[in-house]
């Protein structure tokens, strides 16, 4: 490990320095491996991921600067519009419901004594499955009659067959749902985490002032549960607004189709660098989904910063 | 303070069965079992023949293995699933030793530079991988990375996360257990290896859980630095694969199921230890 020190001189020249000294030594020897990882691998590609997002690289010629011709033409590009809707879609209406959902769940849960462990681990469960893998089996879920596991269920019980995936209304939800289904029990362990950090003497002196399940619920729980609950509001967030797996997988045949109607931005990305090859406008496209979670993390800063 | 998650302790002394707790245990059973259906007709239809697929019982009439007999034979799945392997145990190595090591450092050395050297590690958790997965792509085409294990493995091999979670937990070390080993006279990479990692086991496992299911169902940065079959990784080779079956969804379904087979026979045989670690990252990240 003393790789500052090689020739036979070693115990002199080593032993001149103090205590501290050979400590500081070994701290950056510790670190200077993953100081030029770093360096190389995120900070390096940072500000060129920025650069490019100015030029007009497509891998056959060398790059040249633009300007800001790469944010004018997105802006003008109505496919990035729906794009840009699509992907809030997905956040806002994806992220609540699943921590609507994994609150309820884990609350019931924890008070759970019978089958506890049983019980939760069906939940857990999806967590470490392969998202690609599971979104082949949502996509045959959703096939029409008489392949598709869930028009087989309606129409047993006498509803009509649903276009789901087919369909431009239904395209997003259909997804959305095996997304929150994908997160849901590691949401799940991390609000029942949350729950039982929670002193229970503070549940106690509530029982014996007389509270009522409500009133410790609103006054008690969801309080003390709020550093919990922002983290996953954090990073369910970002999980919906960076959604690909799902999508990718569901709509091979017309990636993020019917009509662009489920397409994400990190789809778009995708196409823009990997199908049409046209790096710069990608570039520029990937700082504007950096912005986003940006905004997202300093949100959740402020959030917990006006506690 | 160990950061260890409190015990299933009972919060409440009522031991009477009421029936509010009969509706919401059954509710809650029912909805796990709504959880687990689409693993479940995975299963059943991987077991299926071509024929029975229309048929959406549960239980195949006739079960039978013909159908994993004939997606493994050619070895496609067979390749996909040690490279993801390969893989995800390499990066796993690398981030249980890097991420401990600069963890350790920074909760453990007094040195100018320290803080900021935290900071900058911590301020690439905002750099999302798909602004990186440009200039990597770039990066890989002029080193010749393209189609090959360390293409996959580079960007992960140290995480900004890993590190966080590691330099929580090495703050938890008592400095007397060091010193004495100072004046056993051990050098400070003895140190580290041999005193200050046995005490954080709980939180190597927690990083070493995390950071290989996240490499073995990674999906998006494997599609992009893979070209040719062999080197795909087993989500990539699966949808591949399912795109290349159409609409045989017995055979379809079989692949998904030797894809995610693997991580429920590991979780089934490690779930308190998964549990936990997801717990204790959840808390401390």
């Amino acid at each position: 490990m003393s790789a500052a020190v090689s020739d036979t001189s070693r115990n002199g020249l080593w032993d001149r320095f103090s205590i501290g000294q050979k400590r500081v030594i070994w701290a950056w020897t510790f670190l200077a491996l993953p100081i030029v990882f770093y360096g190389a691998i995120r900070f390096y590609p940072t500000f060129q991921a920025f650069w490019l997002s100015f030029t007009n690289w497509d891998l056959l010629r060398p790059a040249q600067f633009i300007g800001v011709q790469n944010y004018v033409t997105l802006v003008n590009d109505p496919q990035f519009w729906q794009v840009f809707r699509n992907t809030f879609a997905y956040l806002i209406i994806g992220t609540p419901i699943s921590l609507v959902l994994s609150f309820l769940i884990a609350y019931y849960l924890d008070r759970v004594r019978f089958m506890h462990g049983f019980i939760r681990a069906l939940y857990f469960l999806p967590f470490l499955t392969t998202a690609a893998a599971m979104a082949w089996v949502w996509r045959w879920f959703y096939q029409p009659p008489p392949i598709g596991v869930i028009n087989g269920f309606l129409g047993s019980v006498g509803l009509p067959a649903q276009p789901f995936l087919r369909s431009l209304e239904q395209g997003l939800p259909s997804i959305m749902v095996t997304a929150i289904w994908a997160g849901l029990g590691f949401q799940i362990i991390i609000f029942m985490a949350g729950l039982r950090a929670i002193p229970s003497t503070y549940y106690e002196a509530a029982r014996i002032d007389g509270l009522g399940e409500w009133a410790i619920l609103r006054k008690i729980t969801l309080p003390l549960l709020k550093p919990t609950t922002v983290f996953l509001v954090v990073f369910s967030s970002i999980g919906f607004l960076r959604i690909f797996d799902q999508v990718y997988n569901m709509t091979t045949n017309d990636p993020g189709g019917p009509l662009n109607s489920t397409k994400p931005l990190v789809l778009m990305i995708y196409q823009t660098a990997f199908s049409s090859f046209n790096m710069g406008y990608a570039a520029a496209q990937t700082v504007v989904l950096f912005t986003i979670l940006l905004i997202v993390s300093l949100l959740q800063l402020w959030v917990l910063r006006t506690r | 303070m160990t950061a260890t998650v409190p015990s299933t302790e009972f919060k409440f002394n009522t031991s009477s069965i009421r029936p509010g707790r009969i509706i919401a245990w059954t509710v809650l059973f029912i909805g796990g079992v709504i959880m687990i259906t689409p693993l479940l007709f995975m299963f059943s239809t991987s077991l299926k023949s071509a024929g029975q697929v229309y048929d959406l019982r549960l239980i195949p009439a006739a079960p039978s293995f013909d159908n994993y007999v004939k997606v493994l034979s050619d070895g496609r799945f067979m390749r996909w699933f040690f490279n993801s392997t390969f893989v995800a145990v390499a990066v796993t190595l690398s981030n249980v030793f890097f991420d401990s090591l600069v963890g350790y450092t920074l909760a453990k050395f007094q040195f100018r530079g320290r803080y900021f050297i935290f900071l900058a590690i911590l301020s690439t958790l905002m750099i999302p991988t798909e602004m990186l997965v440009i200039p990597w792509y770039l990066m890989s085409a002029q080193l010749g990375w393209i189609d090959s294990y360390w293409g996959i493995m580079f960007p992960g091999m140290m995480t900004a996360f890993g590190t966080f979670l590691m330099k929580q937990f090495f703050e938890t070390v008592p400095d007397d257990f060091l010193e004495a080993a100072r004046v056993d006279g051990l050098n400070e990479f003895t140190i580290w290896w041999k005193v200050a990692m046995p005490l954080v086991t709980p939180a190597l496992s927690a990083l070493a859980i995390f950071t290989f299911l996240g490499n073995w169902t990674a999906f998006f940065w494997p599609l992009i630095v893979t070209n040719s079959r062999d080197l795909y990784t087993l989500p990539v080779g699966l949808s591949s694969f399912a795109v290349e079956q159409s609409i045989q969804w017995e055979m379809i379904m079989t692949g998904a199921a030797i894809a995610t087979i693997p991580t429920l026979l590991v979780f089934l045989v490690l779930q308190r230890y998964i549990v936990r670690g997801v717990m204790l990252a959840g808390l401390k990240g």
